[in-house]
């Protein structure tokens, strides 16, 4: 077995290799800390003045058995010389705490030949005789994959400090990984006191003298030694970054926007932005109502709305589908109110932990009956936080439901970005409680807008009865024909009108927005990292290519038919599902497009083509940039 | 802000509201003969009698014929979901604990599909009056079986007869933790009605009260042996209950004092079949009632939120 140990004896010193960018992998079975080493080696490099994407890697179940590969748990660091925007392609470095959990790693193709591999060693010894061979064919298999495999005896090292090795193993690894990107040691130390000083010197001691050996370690034994220089600017930033994954920028939001309920009910990936507003909420004022399901936890907001505290619901795709008949009662009643939808893999169940963007059709029109609302889609984390104080505000200005879609990569993605200047204006104004003008009726449409103020209860003479039943503008219950048609007309010239002050997108990659190429790419959501990096890698090489990231789903955003114009095709990238032209049984009669390629060829009869997958996963910018290299060179052939 | 006045001269109503006040005019349009009529009149003078400003009053129901009564108040109303009366009532009370809330359900509103809400709001606790409109029987969609409907009842869905025995909603009620308030009333006796709808208006904390309420188009048979034969009842009697006149008492044979406060003598008196009890069954006036925490911060100034989204915000800096 030792002859598999591939350490070499002796390192002469050496000064570090300077590269642009790493993608870091620590991958261990659930509780053994990978997670928290990962997330602290993302912001020791964001205080290094790097660039950081980071991507927790989470298995469905919360304790499932060790040493298989549905077990993984751990984090992936994209770290470099300039500001990260999505995940990158395959990992450059990976510790493993054992092999079984690096296979489900593989299969998602986070590595690629040329991949270092540290390994935990301590398998090949195991007394038994199946994880011993488990163990070796693993290693075998992976070198002749080739994966730099390097085995190392990290349980051994821990276990001259501590007893129980379990413990402690990814301060060790920490140690490890600072030494070998060249970090500066007392950034990890400090980290450590951070995480540990309410536990006392009994724990802050051992996880020190772990990290420290991890570091000697990986000094003594390992010819990686690497240097990634601070990106531009990044001593300017310094001050003013945090970093935060993209549900906890989402709470921020929510406690920004003035918002004070947030109704919710648990379900993955969504959860964890509310434990987040959870913990801090009372601090400005607000409370997490935690509903028995997700129809009360809607109906719960939707009454504080009414009451003239517009709230929040926070949920993912099941929730949503359980959610559509209060959101039809919003869109009826015209209350106010945001629900974020953090989508997850569909439909049913799905896959609760991995990303896809499939509810956008859903979002759009879901509810039984024409129920217009406004959609919007953040592109980035700092985005999950900005765009819920735009949801406030357009859902009181419109008096309607907003529907704010976020997924599980900008959930889980670790992103520095600057903190924003606060501001009063994000807050609502204190609920009006003075006299309603009795001669104006509860739904004073504006017949050009559809557009109406709204009394308050607690309001003198402003009573009236909302109702999800058709209603006159006094909230009358009325079955007539024609008040049903202008009352419906009146909801969905609130669309327009949004439409009528929003600008049209800014194309990515061009040199001006007029500029007229082969192919223009169109995409929503977390996806914006990993294509602008394809498009500009595209470029690059001299290919006529742009891409251009909506925001404003409902309406959509102006200007689209024109910029559409000036390109030879037009094409959406999405992380939805859609039949590939060339499969059996499809036709162009019965090909099933991405949704957002849906949406535009219905709305603009123009052929918009599609790539979508869903593997689960965030888009890689390198397998985007196969693909439309592919278009490309079918265009130009 | 409200109360006695800081220099304790007497408080003189600058608005005086009368049952007109409560009411929406127009035409309340429940079929001649149906029990809702005198609940609505019962609520509009209770609101009277305590003289709660129309605009702090809110009316809120699900759907189903009970859950026409917010558009016959002239308070505000929110006319929601089918059996989600409940949620929107209690997100309504969360952060505006100033209004006044009232409930109009039913009983395939409330114990069918309405059932998850129903057992969780009990739960909560927060301050409103629950008004279930029992007739036994779906009667705005003509007719079919409710959890209510006494077996071998024909109807839409079971033309043969209903198949279960109904479920007893007061012992399904008195078994949820942190309850604070129980009551069982019949539409038909206006006297009892009224004490027992305003003691359930006075009673902070969420306000259970059944409302045995007579359908004359499709549920007769619910109501009428009942209204027939008072001894069908035992009348709870309490000091901390109703108290009753004469003339109510002298219709009942059945009077017995029931400290509402006696939870297990609630849960005997309603698991009864054969005497069904009217009046207050429990009472708890220090049960947790969920606005007291929902709604702290209300009026948090903008500097101290702007204080502690900036505290929020560091937590971040690395």
């Amino acid at each position: 077995m030792n002859d598999q140990v591939t350490i070499p004896k002796e390192l002469p010193l050496q000064e570090p290799q300077q590269i642009e960018e790493h993608i870091v992998e620590i991958v261990s079975d659930s509780g053994e800390g990978a997670q928290k080493c990962g997330q602290t080696f993302g912001a020791i490099g964001g205080k290094m003045g790097n660039g950081i994407w980071t991507v927790e890697i989470i298995p469905a179940e919360i304790q499932p058995p060790a040493r298989t590969p549905a077990g993984g748990s751990g984090n992936r660091i994209r770290v470099g010389s300039k500001i990260m925007t999505n995940m990158g392609n395959e990992a450059d470095l990976v510790v493993g705490f054992n092999e079984q959990v690096l296979y489900a790693r593989i299969a998602n193709g986070a590595y690629k030949e040329g991949t270092i591999v540290l390994l935990e060693n301590k398998w090949a010894n195991d007394p038994q005789e199946k994880i011993r061979d488990e163990y070796a064919f693993a290693v075998a298999e992976f070198k002749k994959n080739g994966l730099i495999v390097h085995e190392l005896p990290m349980e051994e090292e821990c276990l001259k400090i501590v007893n129980n090795a379990r413990k402690g193993k990814n301060m060790f690894v920490l140690g490890m990984l600072c030494r070998i990107y060249n970090r500066d040691p007392e950034l990890g130390l400090n980290e450590i006191y951070k995480t540990f000083k309410y536990k006392g010197d009994k724990v802050i001691k051992p996880n020190k003298d772990l990290f420290n050996s991890g570091y000697e370690f990986a000094k003594n034994n390992l010819e990686y030694f690497y240097d990634i220089p601070p990106y531009e600017g990044s001593q300017d930033d310094l001050e003013r970054i945090i970093v935060t994954n993209g549900n906890t920028s989402l709470g921020l939001g929510v406690m920004a926007s003035g918002m004070e309920m947030l109704s919710m009910y648990p379900i993955t990936p969504a959860t964890s932005s509310s434990h987040y507003v959870a913990e801090v909420f009372q601090d400005v004022g607000g409370f997490v109502h935690q509903a028995e399901d997700e129809i009360a936890a809607i109906g719960f907001a939707i009454g504080a709305s009414y009451a003239g505290k517009t709230a929040c619901t926070i949920t993912s795709g099941p929730g949503m589908a359980l959610k559509t008949e209060m959101i039809g009662l919003a869109v009826m009643g015209e209350i106010p109110l945001v629900i974020v939808d953090v989508q997850r893999g569909g439909p049913s169940t799905g896959l609760p932990t991995k990303v896809e963007q499939s509810d956008l059709l859903a979002s759009l029109y879901g509810e039984p009956g024409d129920a217009p609302k406004i959609v919007i889609a953040a592109a980035t984390i700092p985005e999950c936080f900005e765009f819920v104080i735009m949801a406030r505000k357009l859902a009181e200005e419109f008096r309607t439901p907003v529907i704010m879609l976020t997924d599980a990569n900008l959930a889980t993605g670790v992103q520095p970005w600057l903190k924003p200047d606060i501001k009063e204006e994000w807050f609502s104004a204190p609920i009006d409680q003075s006299p309603w003008d009795k001669n104006v009726p509860a739904y004073d449409w504006d017949e050009n807008t559809g557009l109406s103020p709204r009394p308050i209860p607690g309001q003198p003479d402003g009573m009236y009865v909302l109702t999800g039943l058709s209603h006159t503008e006094r909230s009358k219950v009325s079955y007539n024909s024609e008040t049903n048609q202008i009352t419906s007309q009146h909801r969905s010239r609130k669309i327009a009108a949004l439409q009528s002050t929003l600008k049209p997108p800014v194309i990515h990659g061009v040199n001006s927005q007029e500029e007229e190429g082969d192919l223009l790419v169109v995409a929503w959501g977390s996806t914006i990292g990993a294509i602008e990096e394809a498009v500009d890698n595209l470029r690059a090489e001299g290919h006529k290519i742009a891409s251009l990231h909506l925001r404003f789903l409902s309406p959509l955003e102006p200007g689209l038919k024109d910029i559409f114009s000036r390109y030879k095709k037009v094409m959406t990238v999405e992380i939805n599902y859609s039949d590939e032209p060339d499969a059996p049984m499809i036709t162009s009669e019965n090909r099933r497009y991405a949704q957002l390629a849906n949406v535009l060829r219905a709305q603009f009869i123009v052929d918009v083509d599609c790539w979508s997958v869903v593997y689960g996963h965030p888009l890689q910018p390198g397998l985007v940039t196969d693909e439309l290299s592919k278009r490309l060179d079918a265009m130009n052939a | 802000m409200f109360g006695i006045k800081a220099d304790w001269s007497l408080e003189v109503f600058e608005r005086y509201f009368t049952l007109d006040d409560y009411g929406a005019g127009g035409d309340v349009r429940w079929c001649s003969g149906c029990g809702d009529f005198a609940i609505l009149n019962t609520v509009h003078r209770v609101l009277r009698d305590a003289q709660v400003p129309p605009e702090k009053s809110v009316a809120v129901s699900g759907i189903g014929c009970s859950s026409r009564m917010p558009h016959y108040m002239g308070t505000y109303g929110l006319h929601g979901l089918h059996g989600r009366a409940l949620p929107l009532a209690n997100g309504i009370k969360s952060r505006r604990p100033d209004l006044d809330v009232w409930v109009a359900t039913g009983d395939g509103d409330c114990f069918s599909i309405g059932a998850g809400p129903w057992l969780h709001t009990l739960h909560l606790n927060m301050d409103m009056v629950i008004l279930v409109f029992d007739n036994g029987i779906y009667g705005l969609t003509k007719k079919q079986t409710s959890p209510t409907t006494e077996q071998g009842t024909k109807t839409n869905t079971h033309p043969h007869g209903a198949i279960l025995p109904p479920l007893n909603p007061l012992t399904i009620t008195l078994g949820i933790t942190n309850i604070s308030f129980v009551a069982q009333v019949v539409d038909w006796n206006p006297p009892l009605l009224f004490e027992t709808i305003k003691a359930a208006h006075q009673h902070r904390g969420t306000s259970f009260v059944r409302v045995l309420q007579r359908c004359p188009v499709f549920s007769e048979e619910f109501t009428k042996p009942l209204q027939d034969n008072p001894d069908r009842f035992t009348l709870l009697e309490h000091e901390d209950g109703v108290t009753i006149d004469d003339n109510v008492q002298r219709l009942f044979h059945n009077v017995v004092e029931h400290d509402p406060k006696d939870w297990l003598g609630a849960m005997k008196y309603a698991r009864d079949q054969e005497n069904i009890p009217l009046g207050i069954l429990f009472k708890d006036p220090d049960a947790i009632v969920y606005e007291d925490h929902s709604s702290e911060g209300v009026g948090m100034t903008n500097e101290e939120k702007i204080a502690g989204l900036n505290a929020a915000f560091d937590k971040f800096s690395i």
